[in-house]
This record gives C-alpha cells, structure tokens and sequence, in this order.
C-alpha cells in the first residue's frame, strides 16, 4: 500500500530516514498496529507536512521519532535514523541526549507543555543548563534573547510570568523559544496551532516558518487540517489508519490526488469558494441543494435581540471581605468591571440562520449562554418569537414550555454526553423531561425516529461516549436537541472538535435538518470559513461588540471593518481544488 | 469553561489515538446493554486483576461466615468448658480454647457477622450523609460550602480515634452508638471526595445539556453528576470498610462498645493479649489474622470496585 513515490530531486541530504516503521500498542483486545510500513524522508531545511485524521498515526509516528512512546506502545519494525544515528537502538541516554538538542517537539497545548508553577524563563534556562549550553546570568541572558526571537515583547518583564499569566499564543511562543534553545536541526510540531484563533494561528505558524528557514532546520509538521499543511509545507504525506496512503510535493498532491481517500480530504478542507455539498465525497449521492427562500425576510424574526449587556464585575466572584472593608483597601472598588457582551442587538430570521463569528474572548459564548437562559444578562431584552425571556426567573425557566423551543448542541461533544448514560437515554432525556404525553407514551419509538433523521444507527444507541466515534457523538448530540423539535437552534462551534471529513457531513446533516424540520440557527464559531457555508447572514464579533453584520457572501467578499478582513485573511488556504 | 472544553477536546484527541488505533473495537458487535454485559464486564476486571480475584473471593468468604455461621459452626460460641480450657490449636479445636473453654474458632466465625454490621452500616451512613453533604456543597457553593467546609476541617481536626470514643463513651456502650461514632469520623472523607468530583464537573458540557433538557438543579445533581462520582467514591467506601472494622474492634479493645461475652474480634484479641505472656498466643493470634485479613480484603478490593463502577473501563 505504503510504497511512497520518491520524488525528492533537489537531493538535499536526509537528515531523517524512517523506513518500514512498525508501531503497536498492547490493549485490552490484544496486540494492535498503530502504526504499519511507514517510510519517509526528511531532507535538510525541508518542512514535512504528515497530514491525517484523528486515529491515523500520525502523532504515534512523532512519538516514534522521539522515542516517547507510553509504555503500552512498541516499535514493532522498521528503522530509523537521524544524520546516521539508529534510533531505534540507541539507549534510553542516548535518546535524552538528542532530545532538545538535536530534535526538538513543539506539543498541542502550548499550557500543558509548561510546567505551570515555574517562571518562564527559568524553564527555557532550564532546558539551556540541561544541555550545558549556558549556565546561570548567561542562561537567562539567552533566555531573553530567545524570547525576543519568539517576537515577545518585553523579553525581560516576561522571563518572570508564570504561563497561566500569558495568552495561548504567548504561550506556544514560549513553547517555540522551549524547543529552538538548543538550536535543533529537526523541530517536530504536533498540532502547534490547534486551539488557538485563525489569527494567533497565523502569527504562530509564520513564525515558525520564519525561525527554522533563517536557522536552516528541517521541520515536520503534523496538523489535521490539509490547508495548514499546504501553506507552509514543502511536500505532505497523507496517513490514513496507520499507513500512507499518498506522499508528494504539496503542488502536486493538490494539483492530482492520487489516492481517493486524499481526494476526500482535499473536497473536505473548506475553502473561500466551496459550498456545503462540495465537503462530501466525490462517490456520494448528492441531493440537489434547496433553493434559498428569499422571502424569509419578510417574516417576523423568531429571536430578537436588544441591547444587550452582560458585566461581569469583579465584586461577583471576590466580595471584599470585613478585614479590607476595616482598613479602607477594597480591592473591588479599584478594579473595573468587565463587558464581555456590549449593548448587542441583532435579530434572526424565523428559518433562518445566522453565524456569530469572533476570537475567543469576544463574547459570543457569554452570548449565546445569556440567550439560552443559562446566563442573566445585566441588561438588555431578548425574545423568543415575541415572548420576553429575560422576564422568566432563570430558575424556573428549566420547566418553563419556551425550554423545549430553544436548544443547543455543543462545542465538544465528549463533554457535552454524560460518560455514565448511554446514547439512547442521552436523546430520550430531553423527551422525558418536556416531552408531551403522546411522546413520552412512545419514547422508545421517537428517539430511534429522531436517530434516524441524524443517521445514527439504531444499534449505537445501546453504546456509552466511550464507545463511539467522534462523529457519532457528535450526531447524539444533535439528536438530542432537535429531539423536541426546537424552534431555535443554538450551534457552539458543534465541528470545532471533529474532523474535517466528519465536519463536511455533520455541516450537510445541519443543512440538511434545518431545511426539512424549519428550524432556525444561531451558528457560533471562530472559523469564517465554516460558518459561511451553513448560514445566511453573519455576525462578527469583537471584544463584547457587533464590528459588522451583513449577508455572509458579501461580508466574505467585501469586509467593511478591519478587524473581519484580519478574520478572512487569516484562513489558511488550500491551493485551487484539482480539476475534478 | 472554554479551557475546559477545550483541555477536554485535546484530551479526546490524544485518546483518540489509541482508541481510534483499536479497530476490534468498532469491529465487534454492539454490546446490548443491560445485565449480561455488566456481568461480562465484572468477569473481566476480575480475570485481568489477580489480586482483585483475590479480594473478592476473601471477602465472598467472609460474607459466607456471616451469613451461615450460626449453621456451620461446631460449636457453640458462648458455651464453655471448664475441662478443656486453654487448650492449643488441634483437630478438634482448630484454633484452641480460651481461658474458659470455648471454641475460637466458632467465636471468630460468628463475631464476621457483627464485625461485618458494624462497619457495613456505618460506611453506609457516611457515604450516604457525606455525598449528600459534599454534592450540595460541591454544586452550589456559597455559604452552604463554606459552612459545611468548616465544620468537616473541624471534625478532621480531632485525633478521629479519640474523637469516636468520645461519642461511645458519651452516648453509651452500644452497638448502634458504635456505628454513629464510626459513621461520624468518615463523613468528612466522602464528603470531601463527593464535593471535589461534583465541583469539577458543575459546569461540563454534559450538565449544561441535561439543563437544557429540563431537568432542575436537584436531578442534575442527582441523576447526571453525582453517578460520575462514584467511581473514585468506590475506592473511598473500600478503603473506609477496612477502617471502620478496625476502629469497632479498636473501641472493644479498650472495653468501649460491644461487651463481652459477645464474640468480636476486637474483644478477643483484648482477652487474649494477657495471655500471649504465658504462652497461650493462639487466643489473639487468630482473631487477630481475621482482622488483618479483612482490612486487607478492603483494601484490595477497592481498585477493582472503582473499575466495576465505571462505565468508562467498558470497551
């Protein structure tokens, strides 16, 4: 299967060479392959992209390389060599004396990768003092000095942060300054970008880019998302199940994919000019998409919102206690309270769909938290088909008859199931609760009816989380709220944590639902990208306020504010889609 | 919260791995849920933990000789001998006589039952008041947290031991003020644990989902967070049954709580101490092992409670 075209002609010399590798993990049933045939090369100054599905390998190859594997993991086969190093046979100190000197990993997340109760800079010095490049004041010169390279600004007030006191950009940056300490010839980047916004992804990955260019270092990156990988990749290996299934330079691999699975990929990675039905697979039946209803305008919106407001001060969570009260330091009173949502007022359609587009931190959850009764605004009305909500005490809006017209589905879909029930007691729970009698005389017959529709198959429903995939917890959770056939539909980032081939169809299945149930949506996201695709107008949000609001074609096509046009031109593009 | 969630989804990812890496998981056929896979499930965390097996085959014993004890002795436990007193352990006295002729063996077969009442229904009465204690605590917070908070850091305060025995001696020499005494020292335990695990998962996806669905605040806690306790809450109820025989055979030991003739481990081991110095040891000697056998037990079992227990350790 795994035979991968060498079409490396510039002969740089290999630095890395992986040949035949074999990896398995002992588990419960028994020995699996993780990871089988594997061959690759990185030549020197290249950058690699390994691009794949959760599941596919890719990561357990890096652990490989680095030889970090957990203890149920084995190599099974293959070889491995770095600049004739056989690493596969070096001893465990060999291996500690290569890593972060010679290889280095830059890890998914940037806040897990640092020890959260040690100073930033004492880390990266650390890390200096390990591998005896500098010791003591001159560690910590270097440090500075590579904090600065990373584009901190204000290297030596930072060397004293501690991490939970910077971004999650700032810290992957420090993570970045981590692994180049030692000047490394090979940097490994395992999802450097996941988690974080379009925008501090982008400055990440640059400077990447820039930092192993100007060192001359060989780069693999490992990313999910094949429009990453094509913007900063010199040639991309596709894993899938453990084996490759196409490797090539990225023009090429874009310009004539070889393999179907890579075809699907491709189709599946939104991009500025693909609709919905474009994500699925060339092989699938595709049902013709149902021409828009311009008239929905004219109806009266099923959710208004108006100027919103939503403080959170700093006197909710810390009260000034009697002591600071006594002595006159009432720290509450010093501090500003904060807007997360700032006088919003929008309105949708009802049938229609509307994105709510903004970086983390911008208010959107807050929002559509407040819009779900899960939150009191301070201020501010929102109404559902009319009906005021915020009138409704929060606590006895649980039973109240507008719960069952406004559901959610949510971001994670791991977190949003209860790892204790299994799927069908997941769906038929909304039922019971606000369900009428006739459907809860018939549950077992709704819920496998309410399956059906988000094609999930019948027999899964007897299966706990653990024991489904990703997407099907996904389509649990949809089940789950379209269940009462809600009017209003809330959608918080429901592809964030899926991949892009299951994202394609769980967006279609969305399409698809809304038209044929007649609901409407509120489609929260970070990614403009993929909001477009579902939804007819879009909102986007920054820092609490609305910056721009319009039909999502045009405010693709023609930004008004700035801050959108740093949105769409943070994307990362996949090169024109091959001619099919 | 979207840390959480998105520690969460990172979590998935990297689980996703080994589990994607797992194709006979996808491969077999569903599990119908329901009473058969439980029992398959339990049959395998006892096949792939010896010393789970182990444990829970002592303790199948030690039920055994509660529950048919009366029937199955050879003698009876009160009935003494003044012609075979302090005889050493032989065939017809397995594990001798003591200073009035009566069997040991028998004694220390019947005294399971009581051992096992005691320290059962007091762990019960601490899960029970704990987790009800620590979920609201846990759940709502606020005043009610801080109050109950205290009040357990007080009780922890006191050396727990001497802190039963207050409440014995103070209540009175019984069996049920026994249970109290041990119920009241391991409150804090399980309210605790009960209020951490609530705690964390007070605002995870899932229970914002089971709000959304209607359900009030109590039956979110009852039914869709605390279940997600019990598995960590296992552990504490094993370790704690081990404890409890152990504080109830303490207390006799000092004369406070069951009184002899009764048989009790603790009790035994009192009256037998002052005879080790003549050479009679076998009259602590065993009560002795059967009290260190049954914390044991406890202990071991724990583990493989807590995997029974969690859905998740289902494939």
């Amino acid at each position: 299967m795994s035979n991968p075209v060498d079409i490396d002609e510039t002969h740089r010399p290999a630095l890395v060479r992986v040949d035949q590798l074999g990896v398995s993990f002992a588990t419960r049933n028994g020995v699996v392959e993780a990871v089988s045939n594997v061959s690759f090369e990185v030549a020197n100054g290249e950058t690699l992209g390994i691009v794949g599905e959760s599941g596919s390998g890719k990561s357990v190859t890096s652990y490989a390389l680095m030889r970090i594997l957990d203890r149920a993991g084995r190599i099974s086969a293959g070889q491995m060599t770095y600049s004739s190093i056989d690493l596969v046979n070096a001893s465990e100190r060999e291996m500690r004396d290569l890593r972060g000197r010679e290889i280095s990993m830059i890890f998914q997340n940037p806040r897990m990768a640092l020890n959260p109760i040690r100073r930033v800079g004492d880390q990266i010095s650390d890390v200096l003092t390990q591998h005896a490049q500098a010791i003591g004041a001159e560690a910590r010169a270097k440090s500075i000095e590579l904090l600065k390279t990373v584009k901190i600004r204000d290297a030596e007030a930072r060397y004293n942060a501690y991490p939970f006191e910077l971004s999650g950009g700032m810290c992957q940056r420090v993570v970045i300054a981590l692994a180049l300490a030692c000047r490394p010839r090979l940097l490994i980047a395992d999802e450097p970008t996941t988690g974080l916004d379009v925008t501090t992804q982008k400055t990440v990955m640059e400077l990447i880019v820039e930092l192993t260019r100007a060192r001359g270092m060989s780069t693999i990156l490992i990313t999910h998302d094949l429009g990453l990988a094509a913007s900063y990749c010199d040639r991309i290996i596709v894993m899938k199940d453990g084996e490759i299934v196409e490797a090539n330079k990225t023009d090429a691999l874009f310009a004539s994919p070889k393999h179907p699975y890579t075809r699907n990929l491709i189709r599946a990675t939104p991009r500025l000019d693909s609709r919905i039905r474009d994500l699925l697979p060339e092989d699938l039946a595709i049902a013709a998409l149902p021409k828009r209803d311009t008239q929905l305008q004219a109806t009266s919106p099923i959710l208004e919102v108006t100027s919103l407001i939503k403080t959170f001060s700093p006197t909710d969570t810390r009260r000034p206690g009697w002591l600071s009260n006594l002595i006159g330091d009432n720290p509450a009173v010093r501090s500003d309270a904060q807007r997360a949502v700032d006088n919003i007022s929008f309105s949708i359609p009802a049938g229609g769909s509307v994105g709510l587009v903004g970086e983390s931190g911008c208010g959107k959850s807050t929002t559509s938290s407040i819009i779900m009764r899960l939150l009191e605004p301070t201020s501010g009305s929102v109404k559902l088909s009319g009906v005021e909500l915020t009138g409704v005490p929060m606590k006895s809006f649980a039973r109240s008859a507008y719960r069952a017209q406004l559901q959610m589905v949510f971001q994670d879909p791991t977190d949003s199931l209860n790892p204790r029930f299994t799927a069908r007691r997941v769906i038929e729970d909304p039922i019971r609760m606000l369900g009428s009698d006739e459907d809860r005389k018939s549950i077992t017959s709704r819920v496998d009816e309410v399956a059906e529709r988000v094609s999930l198959p019948i027999d899964l429903l007897n299966r706990f989380p653990h024991q489904l995939s990703g997407g099907q917890k996904a389509r649990v959770g949809i089940a789950r709220a379209i269940a009462l056939s809600p009017k209003l539909l809330i959608l918080d980032e429901p592809t964030a944590a899926l991949d892009v081939s299951v994202q394609a169809v769980v967006l279609n299945l969305l399409h698809d639902l809304r038209t044929d149930l007649g609901m409407s949506y509120l489609f929260v996201s970070h990614d403009l990208n993929v909001v477009r695709l579902l939804c007819d107008d879009v909102l986007v949000m920054q820092a609490g306020r609305i910056v721009e609001q319009g039909s999502a074609d045009e405010v693709l096509a023609s930004p008004q504010s700035s801050y959108t046009q740093t949105l769409i031109d943070a994307i990362p593009h996949p090169p024109p889609l091959y001619a099919a | 919260m979207q840390d959480q969630q998105f520690i969460a989804a990172i979590a998935n990812e990297a689980d996703g791995q080994v589990e994607a890496a797992d194709p006979l998981k996808t491969l077999r056929p569903t599990q119908s849920a329901g009473a058969s896979s439980t029992i398959a499930h339990i049959a395998y965390v006892l096949k792939s933990n010896p010393v789970t097996l182990v444990s829970f085959g002592l303790f199948f014993l030690m039920v055994l000789a509660a529950v048919l004890g009366p029937y199955i002795v050879p003698y009876d436990p009160l009935a003494s001998n003044s012609a075979a007193t302090l005889q050493p352990p032989s065939w017809a006295h397995w594990f001798g006589t003591d200073q009035l002729g009566r069997d040991v063996f028998s004694r220390i077969v019947i005294a399971t039952r009581l051992d096992l009442f005691i320290a059962t229904s007091a762990v019960a009465l601490s899960f029970v008041i704990g987790s009800i204690l620590g979920s609201l605590a846990g759940y709502f917070g606020g005043w009610f947290d801080t109050i109950s908070g205290r009040v357990i850091d007080t009780i922890m305060a006191f050396p727990l031991f001497v802190l039963a025995m207050g409440i014995v001696a103070a209540l009175g020499n019984t069996v049920e003020n026994i249970i109290y005494a041990t119920a009241i020292i391991n409150i804090p335990f399980y309210a605790r644990v009960a209020r951490g695990e609530v705690n964390i998962r007070r605002n995870a996806g899932f229970v914002h989902a089971a709000r959304l669905s209607g359900n009030n605040d109590l039956r979110v806690l009852a039914l869709h967070i605390f279940p997600n306790a019990l598995p960590p809450m296992m552990v504490q109820i094993s370790l704690n049954l081990g404890w409890a025989i152990l504080n109830a055979a303490g207390l006799s030991f000092i004369g406070l709580g069951v009184r002899p003739p009764t048989p009790e481990w603790g009790i035994m081991v009192a009256e037998g101490a002052q005879f080790i110095v003549s050479g009679e040891w076998w009259l602590a000697f065993f009560p002795g092992i059967c009290l260190m056998l049954a914390v044991l037990t406890f202990n071991l079992m724990g583990d493989g409670l807590r995997d029974m227990v969690d859905p998740a350790q289902r494939t």
